[in-house]
């Protein structure tokens, strides 16, 4: 099976200090450490299981700037067998939709049966899997927690939905899915792996390459526009439960089942 | 001395001349011995290299110490000494069973040295052997069949059979052995008695003097027969016992002292991850530690060998005691075992298979915390460590690495330190110290005498910040011109390593040295026994390093820290020994020493100290994996301090502070038991001039 997986670069909500800048335009940058999105670790390690169970390969693309390199290796040391960086100066201040039309031009020139994104990016809106499956009319599935190969025709996939429950469906291939974290755990990638692969070929398409008109994407295409940042206001005061451990957590039980957080 | 009855030797069984089986039984027994041991050493050929010949006279001390003197066996008691009678009884013995097998071939012969009346004091000497042997191995059957320890019990996760056969059938065998050298002697010795003739002295009481008087009445033929069916029943046991060892637990009679040897001689280190292999060559190696069996060394291996299944390493094995799938005694039988089985004595050599999955599970190579008490127990010197460290090498290369250890160990590759927090705010803690002067952050050409290096605990953990505040006003009173790396110091990487992450440890590891070197300190200082470790042992070309402790002792013999009487005279305290100070680096009585120093001060010992002191759980990476456990270290450890009479749990390492901090809270002992860090104490009662 042939295998695309998007992949972000984000900066890494866990080790970092979020502040938004003076201005309100955009989050501090300068102490920030960058690492693949979460989401999208998940959707690369079901691919190299499928891969591994039933053959076939995996590309990774990311679009962003020079850096995304870095995390495109990463996920080559994962597993994946080939990355592609979709990068080009005219990306810049792409929206969800016009990053969707660059990973569509480079779906195009290939031939993948299946192609997996995060469910969400750490920065994002949790937009580009359906956007992409729509431009290229395949079948979508968001959220996905279980996926089982059936042919190379179909597969089934489950989705996690309200109040913990499981839908399960059956899908044709090609299609897209979002990746929902949970679904397997992600092996480790260590130093040694990130060298192996660091003089690894790794082709960057940019607009030409890609046949994509710079006015459709970028600043100029974006149809959303970033307004405001802002760090909401501190709301009242939390309550802090008093006694021994035990009627502490027979008050939290109370409380909880008061509230319906519990039956 | 005339003889009434025919020897082995010149004997017939049933028209054959028993010489014969004399010649035929050693001939045999050897060969099938040698079959056995060449089987056997097919797996330690394929290992990999580790250097052990160097430090000859250390190693030839530690035979005689360890191997030889049987140095740790009485820490077991019972066992113990049961052992060293088996073992001494062994020495003295070998003697008479080689003489008897050369005997069956050339009648009355003795070895060089032994014919006059030498031998004849030999000869009582190893009728008193044979007899005490002969009760001891009573005894010990009597303690494994009856009694049945619990430290030799078999738990269903690790197997199903029970080894209680084993050790009870080998019992049996030297029971025989000795039973038949009495009946052979014993017959002879009777029928001489009742031809008027003179006989061997027999010491009233041994187990030859009985058989004699027992024998007395029993008619010559029949002696004749008792005679030789005594001789070849020895004969037999005593080859089948030598073919026997290879095959199990008793393979330690012949390997111990070799292994004794061989045995590690720098505690502390974890050996590199191939031997013979540069640092800057690593990243090229085509195999990263340990994933297959071939992939230990050939030390390893004979460390599996060597096993004797006392089960003492499990009983002190903390994360045994708390019910994590780990007993390092099953990591050598379950591994010894599979090497066997891998290397069958009859048909092929199986293809090897990958070790976790197969013969160990994740969870038991993660549950170690490096503590070191199963190596500090173990009789014959078999390592742990470093074969988990390897193991956990080759996980880390296959990307098997728990969830729960992924986000630090990203976060210490990005920002140097497992919580992911601000390079640059690495040395936040120092600003409010309290300090006459400001601790001085040693970057760009700043310099001082002392470092100290904080790491990364220390750095950002807000309780641990304490224990960085109280290093510097003790360093500052005992006039020390120090100072910090601050954002130029990255994580030690102790537990980087320990966790089998290699690679990222040399970079946290160069890092450091370039940074430290820059300083030009001509001494480094830290409070944190995994610091002090690493420093110590994983780092090489920096200052020398000690931990706080050391220089807290010497100023207080210098008269540079003065202290004040005991602040609560009614607290009892104790001191838990930090498994990187005390096992792994043998400070024990220094911080003892400090805590004595303060006037009045009442101070007892738990049961565990010492090179026996109890994990608290861990530390580094260890605060992040969630084990599977069935109660936590810590809690076990703070109900000993309470056991000892203890309100005062005093420590020397940053992560015992968390671990006992949490068990305090989670046992239910809030305001009952108190856990202080040895700076804290000494800032508390240093007088400040």
């Amino acid at each position: 099976m042939e295998i695309l997986v998007c992949v972000k670069r984000v900066p890494d909500t866990s080790e970092n200090e979020i502040e938004v800048n003076s201005d309100g335009t955009d989050i501090e940058r300068g102490d920030l450490v960058y690492s693949v999105n979460e989401w999208d670790n998940y959707a690369v390690e079901e691919a190299i299981q499928i891969r591994d169970k039933i053959g076939g390969s995996i590309t990774v693309v990311s679009v962003g700037d020079d850096d995304a390199e870095e995390v495109i290796r990463r996920e080559m040391a994962m597993g994946a067998d080939r990355g592609i960086l979709l990068s080009d100066k005219v990306f810049e201040g792409a929206d969800g939709r016009a990053i969707a039309s660059i990973i569509k031009a480079e779906v195009d020139k290939g031939k993948y049966d299946l192609i997996l994104t995060g469910a969400q990016a750490d920065d994002g809106a949790g937009q580009v899997g359906g956007m992409l499956a729509a431009m290229l009319d395949w079948p979508y599935a968001s959220l996905v927690n279980y996926l089982e190969v059936i042919d190379n025709q179909k597969i089934k996939v489950g989705r996690e939905i309200e109040g913990g429950n499981q839908e399960i469906h059956e899908i044709n291939l090609p299609c897209v899915l979002s990746i929902q974290t949970g679904i397997n755990e992600p092996r480790y990638v260590g130093i040694r792996g990130i060298r192996k692969v660091a003089s690894a070929e790794l082709p960057i398409h940019g607009a030409k390459e890609l046949g994509i008109s710079p006015e459709a994407v970028g600043h100029t295409g974006a149809k959303v526009q970033k307004v405001d940042y802002f760090v909401p206001d501190l709301g009242e005061g939390a309550e802090i439960l008093e006694g021994s451990t035990d009627e502490i957590v027979e008050q939290l039980v109370e409380l909880l089942k008061s509230k319906g957080g519990i039956k | 001395m005339e003889t009434v009855l025919i020897s082995p030797a010149k004997a017939f069984v049933i028209g054959i001349p028993a010489v014969i089986f004399s010649i035929l039984i050693p001939i045999v027994g050897t060969a099938v011995f040698t079959y056995i041991i060449a089987k056997r050493l097919a797996p330690i050929v394929k290992a990999k290299p580790d250097p052990r010949c160097d430090r000859v006279k250390e190693r030839v001390a530690n035979m005689f110490k360890y191997a030889i003197g049987q140095y740790r066996q009485p820490r077991y008691q019972m066992a113990g000494v049961i052992h060293i009678l088996i073992f001494a009884g062994f020495l003295i013995l070998s003697f008479r069973s080689i003489t008897l097998v050369i005997m069956g071939i050339a009648d009355g012969f003795a070895l060089p040295g032994f014919g006059g009346s030498m031998g004849k004091v030999y000869n009582l000497l190893k009728d008193c052997a044979a007899t005490f042997v002969l009760g001891t191995c009573i005894v010990a059957m009597v303690r494994r069949g009856i009694f049945k320890p619990e430290r030799y019990a078999v738990p269903p996760r690790y197997g199903k059979k029970d080894h209680t056969w084993e050790a009870i059938f080998v019992l049996l065998l030297i029971s025989g052995l000795m039973i038949g050298d009495m009946f052979f002697e014993g017959s002879l010795a009777a029928a001489q008695l009742q031809e008027g003739m003179e006989t061997e002295i027999f010491i009233p009481g041994t187990g030859t003097w009985f058989v004699v008087n027992i024998l007395r009445a029993v008619p010559v033929e029949q002696l004749q027969t008792i005679h030789l069916s005594a001789y070849f029943t020895h004969d037999i046991i005593f080859f089948f016992f030598l073919c026997f060892l290879p095959l199990g637990k008793h393979f330690h009679v012949i390997t111990s002292l070799p292994n004794v040897f061989f045995m590690k001689l720098n505690k502390g280190m974890v050996k590199p991850v191939r031997w013979g292999v540069e640092e800057e060559d690593v990243e090229a190696l085509e195999n990263f530690g340990v994933k297959k069996l071939e992939d230990f060394t050939w030390k390893h291996i004979l460390d599996f060998y060597t096993c004797a299944d006392c089960g003492r390493c499990s009983d002190q094995c903390p994360a045994n005691a708390v019910g994590r799938p780990l007993s390092p005694r099953f990591i050598s039988l379950k591994c010894r075992d599979y090497s066997f089985e891998a290397y069958p004595l009859r048909g092929e050599m199986a293809v090897s298979q990958p070790l976790i999955g197969n013969v160990l599970s994740e969870d038991e190579i993660w549950s170690c915390t490096t503590c070191g008490a199963c190596e500090a127990e173990c009789p014959l010197l078999i390592e742990y460590i470093d074969k988990i460290v390897d193991l956990r090498r080759g996980m880390v290369d296959e990307g098997t690495v728990p969830q729960s250890l992924q986000k630090p160990l990203r976060a210490l590759e990005k920002r140097g330190n497992p919580y992911g927090k601000m390079e640059r705010k690495r040395a936040d803690w120092a600003k409010d110290a309290e300090l006459k002067t400001p601790v001085k952050i040693l970057k760009n050409k700043e310099t001082a005498d002392v470092l100290y290096f904080a790491d990364s605990i220390t750095s950002y953990d807000d309780r641990i910040q304490e224990i960085g505040k109280a290093t510097a006003r003790i360093l500052q009173a005992a006039e020390i011109d120090f100072g910090i790396l601050g954002p130029n110091e990255k994580d030690s990487g102790h537990e980087v390593r320990r966790f089998g992450e290699e690679m990222l440890f040399m970079e946290l590891k160069n890092s450091n040295t370039e940074a430290i070197i820059k300083s030009r300190v001509k001494r480094i200082v830290t409070s944190d026994p995994h610091a002090f470790n690493a420093l110590k042992n994983d780092y090489i070309g920096i200052a020398p390093v000690e931990h706080i402790s050391q220089l807290i002792a010497r100023n207080i013999n210098a008269g540079k820290i003065q202290l004040k009487g005991v602040e609560d005279t009614e607290a009892v305290y104790t001191y838990h020994d930090p498994c990187y100070l005390g096992r792994h680096n043998d400070i024990y009585d220094i911080p003892r020493n400090v805590i004595d120093a303060i006037p009045d001060i009442k101070r007892v010992e738990m049961l565990k100290c010492r090179d026996r002191s109890f994990c608290c759980g861990g530390g580094g990476l260890m605060l992040f994996y969630e084990p599977i456990e069935e109660k936590r270290m810590g809690q076990m450890r703070v109900e000993m301090a309470k056991k000892a009479g203890a309100t005062v749990i005093v420590t020397a390492c940053p992560f015992c502070m968390v671990n006992i901090e949490d068990a305090i809270k989670t046992s239910g002992l809030e305001g009952k038991m108190e856990v202080i860090d040895l700076v804290e104490l000494i800032d508390r009662h240093m007088i400040v001039g």
